[in-house]
């Protein structure tokens, strides 16, 4: 009954949004002055039914309803509720439904509260909306129905890939959707501004803080999935450049360019056709992500639905939707890229290099990433991994930080370097200073000895926006901007000092053992077999002491899953200011020996402590633009009330 | 006041600028078509083909029979198969059949046993009979690295001078012998 | 334990991940399982046996039963030599697994080749002859560290290329009239 009633609102809201494309094409037509007045309200009724669909289809998890294949191919009855909960998503049907429900919400929100933008533009934003929309609807019902019943009823269910039953795994996948797919409302604007042509500062100011909001998600999901897969993989890395962890970074890489680049148009109407491209690209990249993790094309450890007559389809929609967009770009961006004039060094050239800087990131990560395809289509096979992504990546990267560090600093229009020099040698003197000591410490790589330099400078810098202001009365984007840029530092240290500074201890134990790692030490007492609701496991018993300081008690586990049948290491960490203490049991080594895997790593956690910081700048920076547009917005109300009764 | 330094227009983007986009999409698709159309080729091949075997001694697999080393295989001057084996690996069991039947047609098969106790190769050979003259005990992958063989089974076909000349990844079906022989004739 | 080691998947889908790390071989591509399994469970099974990821050596079902290799999960007593191997594994690739490095996994395989590799340092080899030697192996798959070759020099032209791009971009829109671009 659930099922069917999910489906039902799936198909009805899939109709809507065909009505919502009808209807808004036709409104923006000299004749179509009726339809128009019918979009608005089919985007929000469509959010609310497609809504409606993904909670029946929560529901039928929660119940563990068997006769629906998905839950049955999926669940178990065992699970832990708020992993039945999660498990909606964690599979290629359900995540593609959280994926349409979020693009038809966040349509619906937008035409419920957005009044900014030109009418006309509002039309065209909404039917560009809903031909993506149609597509990946019909993608849904047409191949990978998550409403499917199963005949006959199984028992029990196949369970759940036990590395997905934990609570980081559980909700990184939404937070990552509501920033893919977030940017899909960056994209259709851009479409609507190329098709009424109608690029400026008042679509910049519209479309700033849904790109802020789409942005802010995004760098908390890929925050949370690198911590995550640090401390559940169980050997200590948090990014290994793998194409499912590229096709999160290269939407961040678009997005962190649009909205630099949107702040540029609405300040000061220029970078008009950057905004408009890079509102494409947002989203485009999003797509291709989509479509590189479920088509199977490439290998990676997190790709799940390896299907390639899925990826058909999927590519099949990324042709009409991209190559779409990228059409009508290349037709109307001419016309629409008149703007406003700026010198090289100004607050804009800064900007203009960043996106410049960030652009080619993102072309080399998707370079590297398709490039064993490449490599196959001409008979071998190739891997691209870290020592090409990090070395080649901050040959961009390292120009785009300095000018991060003075870009801010810079006025609009036309400035000097001259004029700020004075200012930005004290944090260009710290990085020497820095780069000064570490030159005396053997063992540093290059690129961490130049982040590690690069870091304590970039924070400085980070913070000289705020120089001769009154703090208090400084507006939220501001505090906004200087919080992003100084978790860029702080991540930036983070990263530096994990790799130039971790130690690892391999060692096969005997309880009663001290082991010591960097300033720990730790005794190895017993290994004792534990059970959960759905894994039984070896917990190894161990306390840990820094420096002589507390006992800290530690309890790393080899955990067995039976349904499936799937062995985890679960890590046990010890968190302090300056670093992470990490310890993993492995395998019994014989002769009433075990396997321990010991790390210290000082400051890593400084690489998420940033990523919040990034997210929490964006946070400022989204509430300071919405609050004031809202004064704005009640400022003129109350003139207008005013007037009319003046008017009486 | 300083010489203002000359402001850029915001000059309308050359043609080209503004399709570039939209050709290198053209291009990622063309590049994705090809890779969903070609099978998912997930084995990774040995580059040791037309190269001599590495030098190599190993200790007897199991009682049976005796170990093997490069010497065997270049003495004699015959071609031979080596196959790649373990007791564990299921698609082994799968195979023996074809081995079998390639034995009988007068080919030499000499196996590796991939980390195995020898209880378990016995084990092994009893339920799936045993077509090997030879069988050596690789018990860290030491031989298997050194001819750039990825997994179990697979069977490589080695001429009478020791140069390896054919690698074939994967249980050895029924499809697959008349290959196989062919492989062996074209060491001679 | 069988529902995972036997499987295939409607297309060409290839072998399950952790039918790899355990040595399954993929059967024929492209022939559906005979055995009377309904395809659709099959692709379930697929699916899922593909979903369960990789990182330890799975189903006890079908695994070998030696302990791992001398240096697999030992490290060399000389840090230096040690940090050298590190270096080395970090961009070596495990050929079981779907995308980590040899110093990332427990898979058996990865775990012998890491103790090739530090058993070689500590003979004095230098980590470029070692690469150099699994490459001759395994070609440049293995190598997460990719060479400049025939096949693989546009990966490195595209940087520079790119910088090129971005060159033209930013002298086009500061530099014609003799702005300095900073």
């Amino acid at each position: 009954m659930i099922a069917e009633l999910g489906l039902v609102a799936l198909w009805l809201a899939g109709a809507l949004a065909g009505l919502q494309l009808i209807a808004g094409s036709l409104g923006l037509t000299a004749r179509g002055g009726t339809l128009a007045g019918v979009v608005r309200p089919v985007a929000v009724v469509q959010g609310l039914l497609c809504c409606l669909s993904f909670v029946a289809l929560i529901v039928l998890f929660c119940e563990t309803d068997l006769s629906v294949k998905l839950v049955a191919m999926n669940s178990h009855s065992a699970k832990p509720f708020i992993y039945k909960f999660a498990g909606t998503w964690g599979n290629h049907e359900g995540s593609m439904l959280l994926w349409v429900t979020v693009m038809s919400l966040a349509g619906g929100f937008v035409a419920l509260v957005e009044r900014r933008l030109p009418e006309r533009t509002m039309l065209a934003t909404l039917a560009g909306q809903a031909f993506v929309s149609l597509g990946f609807y019909a993608f849904l019902l047409f191949s990978s129905n998550p409403f499917e019943r199963s005949s006959p009823v199984p028992d029990e269910g196949q369970g759940l890939n036990p590395l997905l039953q934990d609570i980081g795994l559980a909700f990184h996948p939404p937070t990552l959707y509501f920033g893919y797919v977030g940017l899909s409302i960056a994209f259709s604007f851009a479409i609507g501004a190329l098709v009424t042509r109608e690029v400026g500062p008042a679509f910049a100011r519209a479309m700033r803080p849904w790109v802020l909001g789409a942005w802010i998600f995004l760098t908390l999901g890929i925050t949370a999935g690198s911590y995550w897969a640090y401390y559940e993989l169980g050997w200590g890395g948090w990014w290994f450049w793998d194409p499912v962890e590229n096709a999160s970074l290269m939407p961040w890489l678009a997005a962190t360019a649009l909205l630099h680049s949107v702040s540029v148009l609405a300040a000061r109407n220029a970078l008009r056709a950057w905004t408009v491209m890079l509102g494409v690209v947002a989203f485009s990249m999003s797509m291709i992500g989509t479509f590189l993790v479920r088509s199977g094309i490439l290998t990676s450890v997190h790709a799940f639905a390896v299907d390639p007559e899925r990826g058909s389809f999927i590519l099949v929609l990324l042709a009409i939707n991209i190559g779409g967009a990228l059409t009508l770009f290349g037709l109307r961006a001419a016309s629409v890229s008149e703007g406003e004039r700026f010198a090289p060094v100004s607050r804009e050239g800064a900007l203009v290099f960043n996106n410049v800087a960030l652009s080619a990131i993102l072309g080399i990560v998707l370079f590297g990433t398709l490039y064993p395809l490449l490599a196959e289509a001409m008979g071998a096979k190739v891997s691209v991994g870290p020592p090409y992504f990090n070395p080649v990546g901050a040959i961009f990267a390292v120009p785009m930080l300095l000018v991060m560090a003075v870009g801010p600093l810079l006025r609009w229009r036309r400035d000097a370097f001259a004029r700020v020099r004075a200012i930005v040698v004290v944090p260009a003197l710290l990085v020497l200073l820095v780069a000064a000591l570490l030159a005396f410490r053997s063992g540093i790589g290059a690129l961490p000895f130049i982040g590690l330099s690069l870091a304590g400078g970039l924070a400085l810098a980070s913070l000289l926006p705020l120089r001769g202001r009154n703090l208090r009365r400084t507006p939220l984007p501001v505090w906004g901007m200087v919080t992003a840029h100084l978790g860029i530092a702080v991540a930036l240290f983070g990263m530096a000092s994990d790799s130039a500074f971790s130690i690892e201890k391999l060692v096969a134990a005997r309880p009663g053992e001290t082991v010591s790692v960097g300033p720990w030490r730790i005794v190895f007492d017993r290994i004792e077999p534990v059970a959960g609701p759905n894994w039984t496991a070896l917990e190894a018993r161990m306390k840990a002491r820094y420096d002589g300081g507390a006992a800290v008690e530690i309890h790393p586990q080899a955990r067995y899953f039976w349904t499936p049948p799937q062995q985890t290491s679960e890590s046990a960490l010890v968190t302090r200011w300056n670093g992470q203490l990490y310890a993993v049991v492995g395998e019994d080594a014989g002769d009433g020996r075990w396997q321990l895997r010991l790390w210290w790593k000082p400051f890593v956690t400084m690489i998420w402590f940033g990523g919040i910081m990034i997210a929490l700048g964006g946070l400022l920076a989204m509430i300071g633009r919405v609050a004031s547009d809202l004064r704005r917005i009640v400022a003129r109300g109350k003139i207008a009330y005013r007037r009319g009764r003046q008017g009486r | 006041m300083s010489d203002p330094a000359p402001e850029a227009a915001e000059v309308k983007p050359r043609r080209w600028t503004l399709w570039l986009p939209l050709a290198l999409f053209a291009g990622f698709v063309a590049l994705v078509l090809i890779g969903l159309m070609r099978p998912a080729d997930r084995e990774v091949a040995s580059a040791m083909i037309g190269k001599p075997l590495p030098e190599f001694a190993l200790r007897p697999a199991f009682p049976g029979r005796p170990g093997l080393s490069r010497a065997d295989f270049v003495t004699g001057g015959k071609p031979r198969l080596l196959n790649i084996f373990a007791s564990w690996c299921i698609p082994c069991a799968v195979e023996a059949p074809q081995l079998a039947q390639l034995a009988k047609q007068g080919v030499q098969i000499d196996g590796i046993a991939i980390r195995d106790r020898s209880e378990d190769v016995s084990a092994f050979l009893a339920r799936n009979g045993n077509p090997f003259v030879r069988i050596g005990a690789d018990d860290v992958s030491a031989v298997q690295l050194a001819i750039g063989s990825s997994g179990v089974p697979e069977t490589f076909v080695i001429d009478g001078k020791g140069v390896i000349r054919y690698q074939h990844i994967g249980d050895i079906r029924a499809g697959d012998v008349p290959t196989i022989l062919r492989k062996l004739a074209e060491a001679q | 334990m069988a529902v995972l080691t036997r499987f295939s998947s409607e297309r060409e889908g290839g072998p399950s991940p952790n039918a790899v790390a355990e040595g399954y071989r993929p059967l024929d591509r492209g022939t559906p399982f005979q055995g009377g399994i309904d395809l659709r469970w099959t692709r379930a099974v697929a699916f899922f046996a593909i979903v369960a990821g990789l990182w330890f050596a799975a189903a006890a079902a079908a695994q070998d039963t030696l302990p791992p290799a001398p240096y697999a999960y030992r490290q060399l007593d000389d840090p230096v030599l040690e940090a050298k191997a590190q270096g080395l594994m970090e961009t070596l690739r495990c050929l079981k697994c779907q995308s980590q490095s040899i110093a990332d996994s427990d898979a058996p395989m990865a775990g012998d080749m890491r103790s090739q590799v530090r058993q070689r340092i500590a003979a004095g080899e230098e980590p470029e002859a070692i690469r150099a030697w699994l490459v001759e192996r395994y070609g440049d798959y293995v190598s997460y560290a990719p060479r400049v070759t025939q096949l693989t020099w546009p990966l490195f032209a595209a940087p520079l290329f790119l910088l090129a791009l971005a060159a033209l971009l930013l002298r086009r829109r500061f530099g014609k009239s003799g702005g300095s671009a900073k």
